[in-house]
């Protein structure tokens, strides 16, 4: 046997342990372990009862077993048992058993609480201690009821003992972490503060860790830790390297304590005392001075506790962000430490400097390191420093240095480590956009990036190019020629032919004139490129191709035979034959006017944070980002008066490039494959009012405006694919509340579309049932499901039966007729039945016939309109409900889904015009019921308030039920 | 503060961990598997920090075993690499060079020590005497008083 352990020797647990590690196969193993936790169950359960060695040696071998990665199940209530013995050795096991795997079992916690509060109390320091350490080790939320009350207590007594006192404040530090609300401030919080006075030097250590927690949450309370923090680190920096004793670590004083400190006191401003404050910056002052000095040691160790002081001590004077002269010597330290033997300093050197960068006073300074930061770019073996030095060329960026930042950047990205290539992409992205003097180096910058990096020019970058030439129109020109050009190379990527596709859509008229970029050279260019390109470039293509039949009438005709061939009228793809059958109707039937109209330039889009920016704070976190952004677009406000990137309200209907803010997607259950259907058939004005981009974040959004047409079914290009035999969507597909057409569902088999109208109590629906498949479909059955009740109050719904078989790709529609009798609640449910393969599907949809569909619009003026709100003041008549904004709160979008939803919108009506009023009557044959409602956004706390009034007490439950759903 | 201290060997074998921040078992299964794969690849003289998720990770090796710590964004990463140096230190001081067998074989002291020097992510005591005075004198608390076992032979450093 190799080894024999020491102290308190389990000889049983060794033999264990060597068994394990002689095992030749992972299978030896488990089946040796599984051995062994057979016979430790009978042990446990055996007649006989074990003694407390036994346990022991068991819950350790246990753990053991534990820690090699296997699931534990028992042994948890020895090991409870062992908390309780008088013996050290004994309750130390359980105590490590415990905290290695805690239960939540809340049986045990019990227990285990009572051991440790008999601990605690014993008044024997070792055992108060062991307690100590398992309660900080678990720190659950029942540990922190029972005993965040007592440890303070512990920790401010005067007869606690040195080492319990230090166990004390940081087991309270962890109980304060995870349960804040239960730890009270009260009279001990001070005497914690003094404990920073304290004789014994790990005492100190303990607690600083404690206070500077508790200061960063309730800084006036711990505001006196400040002059004591820096009294004591003076004593620490002026004291000879051997006063301190063991607290000195390879001649430096006390770092860890050191370092401590200087932590606590970046909770705060500097010091307003003068002589507080002059005595701290004498520390920081004689740290950066120690930093001159000649080492100590050669050893390693010295010289990291000393420079982890130092670069505290700069985090520090970083942080107050007020001494110039300590800033720019902080700059030059690091400067030095830019060119030193350690990897760790360089790597550190070129981390603290980033943060430099954004002090005003140190931000010239930095700059000067420029060459330096380059050549480490070059030069450094290891990714994570040249990852540092990317960071600080960003941080140090300005614009008297873009463009060779820039230029090095670009050049480094042709070598870069595969693992940050995006990111650098996104960074030389944004400095091209914010620095940019004339927009044609960002066009080339950009246009360099796709090419040497396209795949990792994610979306928002390319998305980010178009928005900036299509909103400064000095550039246009220029993007166009550019890319006319790049895209003469044999092969560039597929992110160029999509930048190129749509620059030469929008501005190809630009270059026309010149012979060598004719609009027929544009096209054979493009379409050169086509079959190579993926199916959403192609229909982004398929596009440009419209456009072009706008820009260029010439054209027109080779475009219509491209459009009309089979490849693109009959190709697989849905979206592809879609736009192909779309565009070449517009071109054919649609006059000029209407073309031009329809296909004019995009609009310039509203200014707002570049999408970019939010790629990379979502992928670096948000605060690192954040504050350097902050700091520097203060400083160059005034330099750069292009489009800086400017926050703005994000607005749904303009938001191909945003990522910030997704458009009110609607969440509905029908997985849409194209995501465009949905577009086609969207007739609410919100869609239709707005440009086309409002539709989509892909690309498959288009700078064509697209008109409605009939659900279009294209053959399932591949053999059938998994499905789910049976599918439920049963409940309400929300936005249908608010829309009478579109896609209702779709599976990878069957998808089903629904354009419906309704006049007064009446109302028609067409069905239309599409096979994506290649395949018949059998015995296909489409029945209406109403209850009893349902079917009473809307008459109907009248179906024709549907022929039984569904050819592959075809399509068949079905007509609903509906009479609203009286105001119901439920919808019916659509369920289809049909045979697939040999396989019988099930499918069923509630079809969205709901109560405002009856709703006649009302206009009123402001008198009227509050005369009856105060005539159905009936506690019965209201109803109300208040909830939290689930989607952006616009304005426009608010009021398009208050139109939608069927009553009339009353602009100036209300004395707030913040609030939507609307009024209509809701028609059934038996009835009409004036409604009215009132809708109150509350912006700051993200919610609105919903009122109605109507004469029928169900109806304005039902009608709040269903608006309330669609914010 | 730490989040969690992993050791393992040049062979992926973990030896100890402590965990400071709650995880579930699979989670930390997950992150072992991730950070032992990551710190392996890396060449010797390379940096010994790196950014990983938003965590800063600290790691050194000493003769077979790899010592890495993963602290926050706020964190001293020097200082903190002498947090493991002392480690290091304490368990050489209590076993008598240390060497990667009594890590195995007393894991259990291993954990001892630990508690003793860090708790709750920070560090409790910074003095080898007082940490091993607390260690040394649970190990005199022993009522079965044994006799010492021999020292353990040194074979970190062979």
């Amino acid at each position: 046997m190799p080894a024999v352990s020491k102290g308190d020797g389990m000889r049983g647990l060794a033999v264990f342990i060597s068994d394990i590690r002689n095992c030749k196969s992972k299978e030896a193993e488990i089946k040796r372990i599984n051995k062994e936790l057979a016979n430790i169950r009978s042990k446990f359960k055996g007649d006989k009862a074990l003694d407390g060695y036994s346990k022991k040696k068991y819950v350790c071998k246990l753990l053991f077993i534990f820690l090699l990665g296997h699931d534990i199940d028992f042994g948890h209530m020895e090991a409870v048992n062992l908390l309780s013995s008088n013996r050290y050795t004994e309750k130390q096991i359980g105590y490590l058993f415990i905290s290695v795997l805690v239960n939540s079992n809340s049986e045990l916690i019990r227990l285990i609480n009572n051991a440790i509060k008999n601990d605690l109390a014993s008044r024997n320091p070792t055992f108060m201690g062991l307690a100590l350490h398992c309660i900080a080790n678990v720190g659950s939320r029942e540990m922190a009821e029972a005993f965040a009350g007592e440890i303070p207590r512990i920790l401010v007594a005067g007869d606690t003992m040195d080492s319990v006192k230090q166990s004390a404040a940081l087991c309270l530090l962890r109980l304060y972490r995870t349960s804040p609300d239960l730890v009270p401030m009260g009279d001990w919080t001070s005497r914690v503060v003094h404990l920073l006075n304290d004789q014994h030097l790990g005492v100190v250590t303990a607690a600083t860790s404690l206070i500077t927690t508790l200061a960063q949450k309730n800084p006036e309370e711990f505001k006196t830790s400040v002059s004591l923090a820096v009294s004591r680190l003076s004593r620490i920096v002026t004291s000879a390297s051997t006063d301190l004793q063991d607290y000195t670590y390879y001649f430096v004083p006390a770092p860890w304590l050191s370092v401590k400190l200087l932590r606590l006191l970046q909770c705060y401003p500097p010091p307003e005392d003068p002589a507080v404050r002059g005595r701290l910056t004498e520390c920081l002052e004689a740290i950066l001075n120690k930093a001159q000095e000649p080492p100590k040691s050669k050893k390693v160790q010295h010289s990291n506790a000393k420079n982890a002081v130092l670069f505290e001590a700069i985090s520090l004077v970083i942080h107050h962000d007020s001494e110039p002269n300590l800033l720019v010597r902080a700059c030059n330290q690091l400067g030095q430490f830019l060119q030193h033997r350690e990897t760790n300093l360089r790597y550190l050197a070129l981390e603290s400097m980033c943060t430099l960068a954004s002090s005003e006073f140190s931000h010239e300074a930095v700059k000067a390191h420029i060459e330096t930061v380059i050549n480490a770019l070059k030069t450094e073996r290891d990714v994570s420093v040249r990852q540092r030095a990317v960071d600080l060329l960003y941080a140090m960026c300005d614009r008297s240095n873009a463009q060779q930042i820039v230029a090095e950047m670009l050049s480094y990205l042709e070598t870069a480590d595969y693992s940050i290539r995006e990111e650098i992409v996104l960074k030389v992205a944004i400095l091209a956009e914010k620095y940019a003097v004339d927009y044609t180096w960002y066009v080339d910058t950009i246009l360099n990036l796709i090419r040497i990096a396209g795949d990792y020019v994610s979306e928002e970058v390319w998305y980010r190019v178009i928005q900036i030439v299509i909103n400064r129109d000095d550039v246009q020109g220029y993007a166009a020629k550019t890319v006319f050009e790049a895209l003469q190379a044999s092969a560039c990527h597929e992110n160029l032919v999509k930048v190129g596709g749509y620059i030469l859509g929008e501005f190809g008229n630009l270059i026309a004139g010149d012979p060598r970029s004719s609009p027929l050279t544009q096209f054979h260019l493009l379409h050169s490129k086509f079959h190579l390109c993926s199916v959403p470039t192609r229909a982004l293509l398929l596009s440009t191709y419209i456009k072009f039949v706008n820009l260029f009438p010439e054209v027109k005709g080779t475009i219509q035979d491209v459009l009309r061939s089979d490849s693109q009228l009959k190709n697989a793809d849905v979206e592809l034959q879609q736009r192909a059958v779309e565009y070449l109707r517009l071109s054919t039937v649609a006059s000029t006017d209407i073309l031009a109209t329809v296909l004019e330039e995009m609009p310039p889009f509203p200014e707002r944070e570049s999408s970019i920016l939010a790629k990379l704070k979502k992928k670096k976190g948000p605060s690192t980002v954040t504050d350097l952004e902050e700091a520097k677009r203060e400083r160059s406000a005034d330099v750069n008066g292009g489009p800086e990137p400017a926050p703005s309200t994000p607005s749904p209907s303009a938001d191909l490039l945003g990522l910030g803010a997704a458009p009110p997607v609607p969440a509905g259950p029908p997985p849409s494959s194209g995501g465009l259907l949905v577009d086609v058939f969207s007739d609410s004005p919100s869609a239709s009012a707005s440009c086309p981009r409002g539709a989509s974040l892909s690309p498959e959004c288009v700078p064509a405006r697209r008109q409605p047409v009939s659900i279009p079914v294209a053959p399932h290009p591949a053999g059938p694919a998994p499905w789910t035999p049976l599918t439920h969507t049963l409940f309400l597909v929300p936005r249908f509340v608010c829309k009478n057409n579109g896609v209702l569902f779709e599976n990878q088999l069957l998808q089903i579309g629904l354009k419906s109208e309704f006049r007064q109590n009446l109302g028609r629906m067409f069905i239309f049932y599409g096979n994506k498949t290649s395949t018949q479909f059998l015995n296909f059955t489409p029945t209406l499901i109403c209850s009893d009740d349902l079917q009473a109050n809307i008459l109907g719904p009248v179906t024709k039966p549907v022929d039984p078989a569904v050819d592959g790709g075809a399509q068949v529609q079905q007509a609903v007729n509906i009479e609203c009798v009286s105001d119901f609640t439920e919808a019916p449910v659509l369920n289809i039945q049909f045979r697939y393969g040999g396989t019988f599907q099930n499918v069923s949809v509630k079809l969205p016939i709901t109560l405002n569909k009856f709703f006649q619009p009302t206009e009123m003026a402001s008198q009227d309109f509050f005369q009856r709100w105060k005539q159905l003041s009936n506690p019965q008549q209201e109803v109300q409900s208040i909830f939290k904004a689930k989607h952006p709160m616009d304005t426009e979008v608010t009021k398009a889904k208050i139109i939608g939803f069927g009553s009339a919108l009353l602009e100036e009506v209300d004395p707030n015009p913040a609030n939507f009023v609307g009024a209509g009557i809701i028609h059934t044959r038996t009835a009409q019921i004036g409604c009215l409602l009132r809708l109150e956004p509350n912006l700051q706390a993200q919610m609105y308030r919903l009122t109605l009034r109507t004469s029928r007490e169900t109806v304005s439950q039902r009608l709040c039920e269903l608006l309330s759903e669609q914010f | 503060m730490m989040q969690f201290m992993l050791l393992f060997s040049r062979q992926g074998k973990l030896r100890l961990q402590k965990w400071y921040v709650p995880l579930s078992d699979k989670e930390k299964k997950k992150i072992t598997r991730e950070l032992v794969q990551t710190v392996l690849a890396r060449k010797p003289k390379m940096c010994s920090f790196l950014e990983w998720r938003d965590l800063k990770i600290v790691y050194k090796r000493y003769a077979s075993l790899y010592f890495c710590c993963a602290i926050e964004d706020q964190d001293n990463e020097l200082i903190t690499l002498e947090i493991i140096h002392r480690y290091v230190e304490l368990l050489d001081k209590y076993f008598g060079s240390v060497c990667e067998l009594d890590i195995i074989f007393n894991f259990e002291k291993a954990y001892f020590i630990l508690d003793e020097f860090l708790l709750g992510g920070e560090v409790q005591e910074t003095s080898k005497k007082n940490v091993l005075k607390a260690i040394e004198q649970a190990d005199l608390l022993q009522e079965d008083s044994k006799p010492r076992s021999a020292r353990l032979q040194n074979c970190m450093k062979s």
